[in-house]
């Protein structure tokens, strides 16, 4: 029987928690869920273990990089078939899941990316941030001829072929997005995005503050430029 | 130079070789982080006795003062030790990130196998 992974890196986040694990199980009630409990200082890993989610704490906080591929690595370990990825502050909507696995379970493609632009366009990012994802979409369509409307969207799904990939020294784990997706694409996965609605996050906090802006396109800049430097170690049967 | 610079210079030189060998001896240091520094002050220490190898250095690379030679080797030494603490400190981050997800998983695995053995009782 395929069994169906859907990992939520989480920190602080307790409140807004038990409100996307209730959304999750509404829309796939035979998927196991996952929290990867980031170091959180409130009860997040308790709420999730209530719940009834499989818990994961790492030791302190490491980031969404980091927290995101402990669940590759759980899901590898435990032998899953696919892996979804939400967020834990209810910015994805749950009842998208099942459109982002289709084309996954059907064997179409390999990864998939939730776009908040295609179709209903449900919540902009501020101007700086689209200017952003406007230049790094432009760049990667360069690079990898593919067109990707939401490079730095969270909301994603894929096989267990990706995520057995993802869990090497290679994956990005400061901010997995574009690079990431260049990176998947020069091993040979087949990439596709699926529209789904997202929310702003309710309290105004963001990832991004400060000098983090600026750091994030220098980073960027410098992991794509170094990914094309690099040998890319295919998938296997994976053509270029 | 001077005789007083040399001398100081030789001075210097003697003193970061033999509290670099001491602090490895004592196992404060490891020898991975001594190469650096015994080789700079055993260069330096050359150059300033062997002082016309000093001074066509010091042409060679358009400097007018053999001191402004040491100045920059010792500058040179400074950025090369730095290199080489940013690329250790990459790899010990990455190793301390698999580390740490390590034993979160391993935890988990734990607590999955406490339960199922106080269920079984």
């Amino acid at each position: 029987m395929s069994r169906i992974l859907i990992v939520i890196p989480a920190f602080n986040e307790m409140k807004k928690l038990p409100g996307v694990i209730a959304g999750i199980r509404a829309s796939i009630p035979d998927a196991e869920i996952l929290v990867v409990n980031d170091g959180s200082a409130d009860g997040t890993a308790e709420v999730a273990r209530k719940l009834g989610a499989l818990v994961v704490s790492l030791p302190w906080n490491m980031g969404y990089g980091v927290a995101i591929q402990t669940g590759y690595k759980y899901a590898l370990s435990n032998r899953y078939d696919w892996l979804v990825q939400i967020d834990a502050d209810g910015q994805h909507d749950p009842r998208d899941i099942l459109t982002l696995l289709e084309p996954v379970t059907s064997g179409a493609c390999d990864f998939v990316i939730g776009s908040r632009f295609l179709g209903t366009e449900s919540y902009r990012p501020p101007l700086v941030r689209r200017i952003g994802m406007r230049l790094f979409s432009k760049l990667l369509r360069l690079l990898t001829g593919k067109h990707v409307t939401d490079s730095t969207s969270g909301f994603q799904a894929f096989n267990a072929e990706v995520f057995t990939f993802l869990t090497g020294d290679y994956f990005p784990c400061d901010y997995p997005d574009a690079d990431l997706l260049l990176l998947l694409s020069r091993a040979g996965f087949r990439i596709t995005e699926r529209p789904v609605r997202m929310y702003a996050s309710s309290d105004g906090r963001s990832m991004h503050g400060g000098l983090k802006p600026v750091y994030y396109i220098f980073k960027m800049l410098l992991s794509i430029g170094v990914t094309l430097l690099r040998v890319t170690p295919m998938r296997p049967g994976g053509k270029r | 130079m001077t005789a007083n610079q040399k001398i100081f210079a030789l001075i210097v030189c003697v003193v970061v070789f033999l509290m670099t060998i001491e602090l490895v001896r004592r196992r404060r240091l490891r020898e991975e982080y001594s190469v650096l520094w015994l080789s700079t002050s055993l260069l330096m220490f050359v150059l300033v006795l062997q002082y016309n190898w000093l001074e066509s250095l010091t042409r060679f690379i358009g400097a007018v003062l053999p001191t402004t030679t040491l100045f920059l080797s010792a500058l040179l030494f400074l950025l090369l030790i730095v290199v080489q603490f940013s690329i250790k400190l990459s790899q010990i981050s990455s190793q301390l990130k698999n580390l740490g997800q390590e034993n979160a998983l391993l935890r988990a695995e734990l607590e999955k196998m406490t339960c199922r053995e106080t269920e079984a009782e």
